[in-house]
């Protein structure tokens, strides 16, 4: 383990704009899906890159081979020069790579001095804890961050801003020469960004070099040096940040996104199959409110899209609906008849189910086969006698694989060999087979790549067109635009506007989430929080 | 065999042109057989070893001895299994047995009913249903609490274990109950012994119990709804809840199986020893445990099988019977058991843990066989 750092700024060896870090050829397969395929690109020092790209672009994955969190099946990592394997984030933390996750990593039970030194307590001779010592130091790095907060504080009296400088701090604390800040704003106030993005400029003076990812774009650009954009997993773009505005990042990250297209000319809709009147859900935990006066209808046989950022009460929602949480006010008609009383398998017998936004942690049993995976939730129908009915159960397997073509060896095959989009489709199938009136899918594609996200959509559009209602969730632009006959978007926990996919515009959509793609509207929080740097 | 095993074993058609697919499903058959063949293999070593050591090992009064107390253990880790394939543990399954010998031997003593000089004697078939039902309800109580208030099951059924422990104490009041167990013909509750201490076909009726709640728990966890949706809530419970399965129903109902498992040899002790005791029934829920995790259930929930639970109780009794036989100290027998408990777990563990390497392995081969372009290391 590495010394800690006595001294409060970092003070580094490499020159400014010198390359730090560098990716050669890096790629990460999960099974049989490629998250990465090959990717080259530099973190220069006291620079910021920034990576953009949608949702399993491969963002993540990226971020995670560079913290140590996984190693890349293939090409190799070069940092200061020498090619180096990072064995897991204690290694990359003591050759100065650190990573401030979206979500705080810090122990809410315990004090700021306590976590910025967790893991790398210095002692005292005695060999007990040096508190002193420790205090001192984090006494400098919070004056150094503007951030006047006693070391003695416990974390979890802190705001969400504080705790990322906390986290900031400890990335010092261990010498961090290379921080990576993934989403560090999405749970910010406006004055927490200006914070963050003033200790970024201070800590790039200093020669540390960040590696920058955020869905926020125009607070990214503002930011950034350098660009980088991922696409399925290849990156597709790398260039300096004076070259770039909001328009070429929305294209090159969404570019190849028109592959489906599935707009259809209007149709008659059947009946209102899911009515949803001034829906009001609080977080139980904290007595926020989450979803607030929703307030939607989904006809039989229409596609509605939910389009939002992270955090916009998307998945609340939609646990919601499918009875998982409990309603705090409002009203869930199916068919005309009230379910708000009614638990998840009351509600899928009646013909509401979703597929959850979590696949690995919700969606499939992963000690199941695929066949029992996707006979699960229809299993009442396929009892005689009080006991499952082998043929008829296999017979209606087989169908079920056929109808979601999901590629398999067989029906006994394990559910974790399955590619995510193939697991998805199971996911899907298994809900399918209880012949649901609605299904309420919850970003679908996650994690998917293009090929299978286009073979979902081909199946949900087959579906509706037989009648089944269907309400999902994407913080995709692309597939909003191209795979849904109405658009609803949901921002802060309220339905702000609806859009007709078929005459409305990318930009115009993603303004209403609060994206604001749009270069109307300018960031002038941001600009004004950054202060001139640029 | 658990749909787990019988769905790995169903013979995949080779569709993946490499091959890769088909031989690493052979694999999984065979590792899977290895580990449901474990348990076996362990025991017939067990029964080879001490019938070289002891003439009498292999003695059919000496096999029946031992089937009667396997047959003990066997019910109770068949209740056992189905709350460890929850992700649950029952310890108070030991206290249920003693409690349920208890309210068994007050009701041959007689109710002293309330208001009134009289005792009533009630009929043996009564005594039987009203104990197992206190042996379910006691099950019933861990389940909800443990379904409805989302308590921990550790906690719970310890506390159980103690509530269970303490009534039956206070029931006996410090004396056993022996001699009105069985029953006088003028009081017309006789028949006890008679039936629970039987041997039909000269095996003992405990024996045939289990045989009987083996195949009931194998149709159940195989061929039922109810078993699909415990192995799937045991699995992974938030999917299994969204895909319909009344995960809260399930979970209470397993700790009424287990409580009623514990309830029939509550009954069967007392009339296989002709006495309900305050002690009866303790460190059972040990010995089921250990059987359960001996047939290669995960305590994590999701994996394990009749079959596999039968022999591991199969496994500690003759364990523990040769043992005794062979001359071992009764000090040294503990250490034994014990050490062969972590051994069972520990091979287990073992033996996943090459296999997820090995995969790994294939998997990395298979990435490094179809990218050979992008895996460029600079010099």
């Amino acid at each position: 383990m590495s010394a800690p750092a006595t001294e409060v700024a970092p003070t580094g060896t490499a020159q400014i704009g010198e390359v730090v870090l560098r990716a050669v050829g890096i790629s990460k397969t999960y099974g049989v899906t490629k998250a990465l395929k090959g990717v080259d690109f530099d973190v220069r020092a006291g620079q910021v890159t920034v990576l953009f790209g949608e949702n399993g672009a491969g963002k993540s994955t990226l971020m995670k081979i560079l913290s140590g969190v996984e190693q890349p099946t293939g090409g190799q990592l070069v940092l200061h020069e020498e090619p180096v394997t990072l064995e897991n984030t204690v290694d990359a933390v003591e050759r100065g790579i650190s990573i401030i996750h979206q979500e705080t990593n810090l122990c809410p039970n315990l004090n700021v001095r306590d976590n910025i030194f967790l893991g790398r307590e210095l002692r005292t001779r005695a060999g007990g804890i040096d508190y002193g010592r420790e205090a001192e130091i984090t006494s400098r790095l919070m004056r150094q961050l503007e951030e006047e907060i006693a070391p003695q504080t416990l974390v979890a009296d802190l705001r969400m801003g504080q705790q990322q400088i906390v986290e900031i701090a400890r990335a010092l604390a261990a010498e961090a020469r290379i921080l990576i800040m993934d989403e560090p704003t999405s749970a910010l106030s406006a004055s927490e960004v200006e914070v963050l993005f003033r200790v970024i400029r201070e800590l790039t003076a200093n020669g540390v070099a960040i590696v920058y990812i955020s869905h926020h774009l125009e607070e990214a650009i503002s930011i950034a040096d350098h660009a980088v954009v991922l696409r399925d997993g290849e990156l597709v773009a790398h260039e300096p940040a004076g070259d770039i505005d909001l328009p070429w990042v929305v294209h090159r990250m969404t570019g190849r996104q028109a592959e489906y297209d599935f707009r259809e000319e209007p149709r008659d809709f059947g009946e209102v199959a899911l009515s949803v009147r001034n829906l009001t859900v609080a977080d139980l935990a904290t007595g926020r409110i989450v979803v607030d006066d929703v307030s939607i209808d989904v006809r039989a046989g229409e596609i509605v899209c939910l389009y939002g950022l992270m955090g916009a009460g998307r998945t609340e929602l939609m646990e919601t609906l499918a009875g998982r949480d409990p309603m705090t006010a409002g009203e869930v008609l199916l068919n005309g008849e009230d379910i708000a009383g009614l638990d998840v398998s009351e509600r899928i017998s009646r013909g509401l189910g979703l597929v959850p936004e979590d696949r690995q942690r919700d969606g499939v049993v992963q000690m199941l086969s695929v066949g029992s995976n996707l006979s699960l939730a229809g299993l009442r129908s396929v009892v005689r006698r009080g006991l499952i009915s082998r043929t008829s159960e296999s017979g209606r397997i087989r169908r079920g694989m056929d109808e979601v073509t999901v590629k398999a060896a067989g029906p006994g095959t394990p559910i974790t060999s399955l590619s995510g989009g193939n697991q998805q489709k199971v996911v899907i199938g298994k809900l399918l087979m209880t012949d649901p009136t609605v299904l309420l899918l919850d970003e679908p594609t996650r994690g998917i790549d293009v090929g299978a996200k286009g073979e979902i959509f081909a199946l949900l559009f087959k579906e509706a067109r037989k009648g089944l209602g269907v309400l999902y969730v994407t913080s995709e632009i692309g597939e909003a635009m191209t795979a849904s006959h109405r658009i609803v978007v949901m921002n802060k926990g309220r339905i702000v506007r609806e859009f007709d996919p078929r005459t409305s515009s990318r930009a115009e959509v993603m303004a209403a989430s609060g994206e604001s793609a749009s270069p109307a509207t300018s960031t002038t929080t941001t600009d004004e929080a950054i202060g001139g740097t640029q | 065999m658990t749909a787990t095993n019988a769905s790995a074993e169903a013979t995949p058609r080779p569709q993946s042109p490499a091959g890769g697919l088909t031989s690493r499903f052979r694999s999984i058959t065979l590792s899977s057989a290895l580990v449901e063949g474990r348990a076996l293999l362990a025991l017939i070593l067990i029964i080879a070893v001490f019938a070289l050591l002891s003439d009498n090992y292999l003695d059919p009064g000496n096999l029946v001895t031992i089937t009667k107390q396997v047959a003990f253990n066997a019910i109770l880790a068949l209740g056992m299994l189905m709350v460890i394939l929850n992700g649950g543990i029952d310890l108070s399954v030991g206290s249920t047995v003693g409690l349920t010998g208890a309210v068994a031997g007050n009701l041959f003593r007689g109710l002293d009913l309330p208001l009134t000089q009289a005792i009533m004697f009630p009929q043996v078939w009564v005594i039987v249903v009203i104990s197992v039902g206190v042996g379910a309800l006691v099950g019933y109580v861990n389940g909800l609490l443990i379904s409805r208030l989302r308590l921990a099951p550790f906690i719970v059924t310890l506390g159980m274990l103690y509530v269970g422990r303490g009534l039956t104490e206070v029931l006996l009041d410090g004396q056993n109950i022996t001699n009105e167990l069985r029953g006088q013909e003028g009081l017309g509750n006789t028949g006890f012994f008679e039936v629970f201490a039987s041997r039909p076909l000269g095996l003992p009726i405990s024996a045939w119990v289990m045989i009987v709640l083996a195949i009931l728990a194998s149709i159940l966890l195989v061929r039922s709804p109810f078993g699909r949706w415990l192995y799937a809530s045991g699995s992974n419970e938030r999917a299994a809840e969204l895909s319909g399965v009344p995960v809260t129903r399930v979970k209470t109902r397993i700790y009424v199986i287990a409580g009623t498992c514990a309830g029939i040899v509550g009954l069967l002790q007392i009339a296989n020893i002709s006495s309900a005791t305050a002690d009866l029934g303790q460190f059972y829920e040990l010995n089921a445990i250990a059987a359960v995790v001996i047939g290669g259930a995960a305590l994590s929930g999701g994996r394990g099988t009749v079959k596999g639970t039968i022999i591991g109780a199969f496994v500690i009794g003759f364990l523990a019977n040769g043992l005794v036989i062979v001359g071992v100290s009764p000090f040294w027998q503990q250490v034994i058991t014990g050490a062969v408990i972590i051994l069972a777990v520990a091979v287990d563990r073992i033996q996943q843990i090459a296999q997820n390497r090995a995969a790994a392995r294939r998997a990395a081969a298979e990435v490094r066989a179809k990218t050979p372009t992008t895996a460029s290391t600079p010099a």
